[in-house]
């Protein structure tokens, strides 16, 4: 089952496109990391997802065929928005109360259990909170929904690093013992590395890198060598992104290339999801997605 | 061509209006309780004068005279409204503005504030989904402050009474009318809607309030002075227009009126005004009913247009019921706009 599947999909604000020609087949049970530069419509796609917005062309579901958006969506996606928005007037305990009034299901012992953990009073006032506090809340209001798809805009935006860490553990609790999906949209690549097991890559609206960072890792390397033998090996090589230093280069390649064949003094490197990463946001132009597949599944609407 | 199959997916029991419900109250129980402050202290108040207005009455002996034309009760009857009419006037004035301020208190924040705070990500995205999170708050608070204005509307019509029987205004004139019968209920909820409209139109709070404060006076204006006179077409009368002539026209609202020559042209209003005054500085006709019975005998005839009061249940309903109808529209505009263009 995809846990979130998009076809074509584009959403236009006036004349601009935000987000356009998105398809994505993402297996149950992944840990999503969506990155790209600031504007290059990673929010859009969330929004998408979660159905605040309508898509101007494309489709897209969640949960196996669910229209993001419908009933039945709303229902089992658990969204915290970016700067994990909440009512500023009431108190923690109120929040409770009011989000549960707002859902078919809800687990009040394990909302109240994450806070007591986290040394949230139920009596504060929203307002009083720190941002990491407020963003922890957030979680907590998602997670008491029993979703089977948590979408997190910038999660770790407001929190220092120790936050991050306690943070993303109760994602991946969640993911382990229910077997949450989550789609992450985030700058802290760092902390993706950690968690992440697929990742997409958006640039100026449009996909650049999608599917299982295993499979991507697995077709990427980085070669390292003496400067002057770079342009040579260039000519031979499908480079993402090269990195000079003042007499080495450190080339991002698109292909499984071993030692062997590789000319003196150079030497093939795993590529890290980081760097990888880093390569591409530098390349716009660049891009590794998976074959059509989703192509043949396509049926008029 | 593959055939479409109805996956029979258990159907989700959707989150009970109730639950729905509560959680309007309870963000919106300020708004509320500022409304229901502000109706309590203008009731209190009708209350208060209401009684005194009538114990006066009695002391003055106007209960029981009859008929109120006599020279002797006229004269109470000026002490009476010399004492009360224009504190009257003040509870009308302040009335008249109370649909917009409950409107607007309760209505404008209702979506503009979901909007202004970034919150709507957060309750937009519930389990109950976005539409009947506002059917529920909007239904909600509409039938609250509707309530509160019809409940205040009746007292008014109590407390007003001894100036209508006193003939100082007709139960069809401007800004009485607005305030009795269900038109004062439908004022309040039209003025519900607007600022809810306009919330969600404009996102914004304070510049949705101005917005609304101006599209709902502007309405109630053009309603008064142009729309309200042709829900039913006006009656013409002929003869002496006074409180007590008995031919229906007591109470009624009186909307134009002319003259005839005794040659069969129309005279206009200021001729016939210049032609009283200087009978009246000429002595031997003191009051106003006897200049106009001497133009009767000369041969002037007056016409006017009028509605009659027998009417006021009708046009109650007809503004009662194209308010109900504008409200809805806007509320279903206001769902529409959430739904689709909102985000």
């Amino acid at each position: 089952m995809n846990i979130i599947e998009t076809h074509g999909l584009g959403k236009r604000y006036r004349r601009t496109w935000a987000l356009r020609d998105c398809s994505l087949a993402i297996p149950a049970g992944s840990v999503v990391a969506l990155v790209g530069h600031n504007g290059a419509g990673k929010t859009t796609l969330l929004n998408l997802l979660v159905g605040l917005i309508e898509p101007t062309e494309g489709s897209a579901s969640v949960l196996g065929g669910e229209r993001a958006g419908s009933p039945a969506a709303l229902d089992g996606v658990g969204y915290v928005a970016q700067e994990a928005p909440l009512y500023q007037n009431l108190t923690v305990g109120e929040t409770l109360r009011v989000i549960a009034s707002l859902n078919r299901r809800w687990d009040q012992d394990q909302a109240r259990s994450r806070l007591a953990e986290l040394g949230i009073p139920l009596n504060r006032r929203v307002r009083r909170m720190s941002g990491g506090q407020q963003a922890q809340l957030a979680l907590t209001l998602a997670l008491a929904r029993r979703p089977r798809l948590l979408v997190l805009d910038e999660p770790l935006a407001m929190l220092d690093p120790l936050a991050r860490f306690d943070f993303m553990d109760t994602v991946m609790a969640a993911t382990s013992r229910d077997g949450v999906s989550v789609v992450l949209s985030s700058h802290v690549l760092a902390e993706l590395e950690r968690v992440a097991d697929h990742l997409v890559l958006l640039s100026r609206g449009r996909l650049q890198v999608a599917g299982p960072v295993r499979q991507l890792t697995a077709v990427h390397r980085v070669l390292c060598g003496p400067l002057q033998s770079a342009g040579r090996l260039l000519e031979q090589v499908p480079a993402v992104h090269v990195s000079r230093t003042d007499d080495q280069a450190r080339i991002l390649v698109n292909a499984d290339i071993g030692k062997d064949g590789l000319p003196e003094g150079w030497r093939a490197q795993p590529a890290s999801l980081e760097e990888m990463v880093l390569g591409y946001l530098r390349e716009p132009d660049a891009s590794a997605l998976p074959e059509a597949e989703a192509q043949s599944e396509e049926v008029p609407a | 061509m593959s055939a479409i199959t109805v996956n029979a997916a258990p159907a989700i029991r959707p989150v009970r209006w109730l639950r729905l419900a509560w959680v309007g109250w309870r963000q919106h129980r300020l708004a509320l309780g500022g409304a229901a402050l502000l109706l309590v202290g203008v009731s209190l108040w009708m209350l208060v004068s209401g009684l005194q207005m009538r114990s006066a009455l009695n002391s003055f002996g106007l209960n029981s005279c009859t008929p109120l034309t006599a020279s002797s009760c006229s004269s109470q009857e000026t002490v009476f409204i010399n004492d009360y009419y224009s504190g009257a006037q003040v509870v009308v004035g302040v009335l008249t503005v109370i649909p917009i301020l409950i409107g607007a208190l309760v209505g404008a924040p209702l979506v503009a504030r979901e909007l202004e705070t970034g919150t709507f990500r957060l309750s937009w995205t519930q389990g109950c989904g976005r539409t009947r999170w506002l059917l529920s708050r909007l239904s909600l608070l509409a039938v609250a402050v509707t309530g509160g204005a019809a409940a205040v509307s009746v007292l008014f019509s109590w407390y007003y009474q001894p100036m209508l029987r006193l003939g100082q205004a007709s139960r069809l004139a401007p800004q009485i009318f607005d305030l009795s019968g269900v038109a004062f209920a439908g004022w309040t909820l039209a003025a519900f809607a607007i600022s809810v409209f306009a919330g969600a139109l404009i996102r914004r709070m304070i510049p949705a309030i101005v917005a609304a404060l101006a599209a709902w006076s502007g309405l109630l204006v053009a309603v008064v002075f142009y729309l309200r006179s042709h829900y039913l077409a006006p009656l013409t009368g002929t003869g002496l227009i006074t409180s007590t002539s008995g031919t229906g026209q007591g109470a009624s609202w009186l909307l134009s009126q002319w003259w005839i020559q005794p040659g069969g042209l129309p005279a206009s209003q200021s001729e016939i005004a210049t032609l009283s005054s200087q009978l009246r500085q000429a002595g031997g006709l003191p009051t106003a009913q006897a200049v106009q019975q001497w133009f009767a005998e000369q041969g002037y005839i007056k016409y006017f247009t009028y509605q009659p009061a027998s009417r006021f249940w009708s046009f109650q309903l007809i503004e009662g019921g194209w308010l109900l109808l504008a409200s809805l529209l806007l509320g279903a505009g206001t769902v529409w706009l959430i739904r689709h263009r909102a985000t």
